[in-house]
């Protein structure tokens, strides 16, 4: 049953992310990397990490791919884009490819990645919001530290550069 | 939980591989923008399934970080698109090549 709904939800997964490269409207690119989400959202279910798939749906589905909605039909893109590709480019993609392909089976045939055999009986199933947040106030205060820094920072420049450009000064 | 590591680790190596190139065969910078995403997507999958199978918490925990990045990173991405956009008239990356002659 488990695995059954493994296979279901990465066939799901992986089948919406192709969506989201392959399809010319950038529209269906977002509501594929929704669905994307949503697969990626189910996965982390089933590996019991329920608060994270939550959050995943939360902050992915509900604010970025909006924001990715509201910019794209704010900036009104219709038409399709061309599939073009010269020299240095395309052999770059080819090279790229085929260290990928060999890092894919290398994991494959060669990386049998063992579960130590303490994990059998699954020391963390059910990590409530709890245990998160103990870790996030003990170990991990600093980087929650640096982290709101950051937002902070993004936020400013957000606003910075949501400013009107002046046209005429652009030398362009 | 009968899938195996290798399995959660192959399916994100694959999902990481459809966004790579997703970053390296579109022009339109949105959809570039998406394929990013989904490649951090794909690297929190790995993690979960690392800090599951080896039964720590300290994975799930990094996963929050990266969200919270990658929040950071679309709010001036996009901001940053749209400025452009606002400039240039266009998302297309053939067209934004100024820097390039």
């Amino acid at each position: 049953m488990s695995q059954t709904l493994f296979n279901l939800f990465s066939v799901f997964t992986v089948a919406c992310a192709i969506g989201v490269v392959v399809s010319k409207n950038a529209v269906n690119g977002a509501m594929c990397l929704l669905l994307s989400l949503v697969g990626v959202a189910g996965l982390f279910v089933q590996l019991h990490a329920y608060l994270l798939a939550f959050v995943l749906l939360l902050v992915y589905a509900g604010a970025v791919v909006a924001l990715f909605l509201f910019i794209i039909m704010l900036l009104d893109m219709q038409g399709g884009e061309t599939w073009r590709y010269r020299g240095f480019s395309l052999w770059a993609s080819l090279v790229a490819l085929a260290l990928l392909l060999c890092g894919l089976d290398l994991l494959s045939v060669r990386g049998r990645l063992e579960a130590p055999a303490v994990a059998a009986a699954g020391a963390n199933v059910g990590a409530t919001l709890k245990h998160y947040s103990y870790q996030l106030f003990t170990t991990y205060l600093l980087p929650v530290e640096v982290i709101g820094f950051l937002l902070l920072i993004a936020m400013l420049g957000v606003i910075v550069l949501s400013q009107r450009f002046d046209p005429a000064e652009d030398p362009r | 939980m009968t899938a195996s590591l290798n399995a959660y680790v192959m399916l994100s190596a694959l999902l990481f591989v459809i966004g790579f190139f997703g970053v390296l065969f579109r022009r339109n910078t949105l959809v570039i923008f998406m394929s990013l995403e989904l490649m951090l997507v794909a690297s929190t999958l790995a993690l979960v399934a690392f800090s599951q199978f080896n039964g720590s918490i300290d994975g799930d925990v990094f996963v929050f970080f990266i969200l919270t990045v990658a929040a950071a990173e679309v709010a001036v991405g996009l901001a940053i698109i749209v400025a452009l956009f606002r400039k240039r008239q266009t998302v297309m990356v053939s067209h934004l090549d100024t820097l390039k002659h």
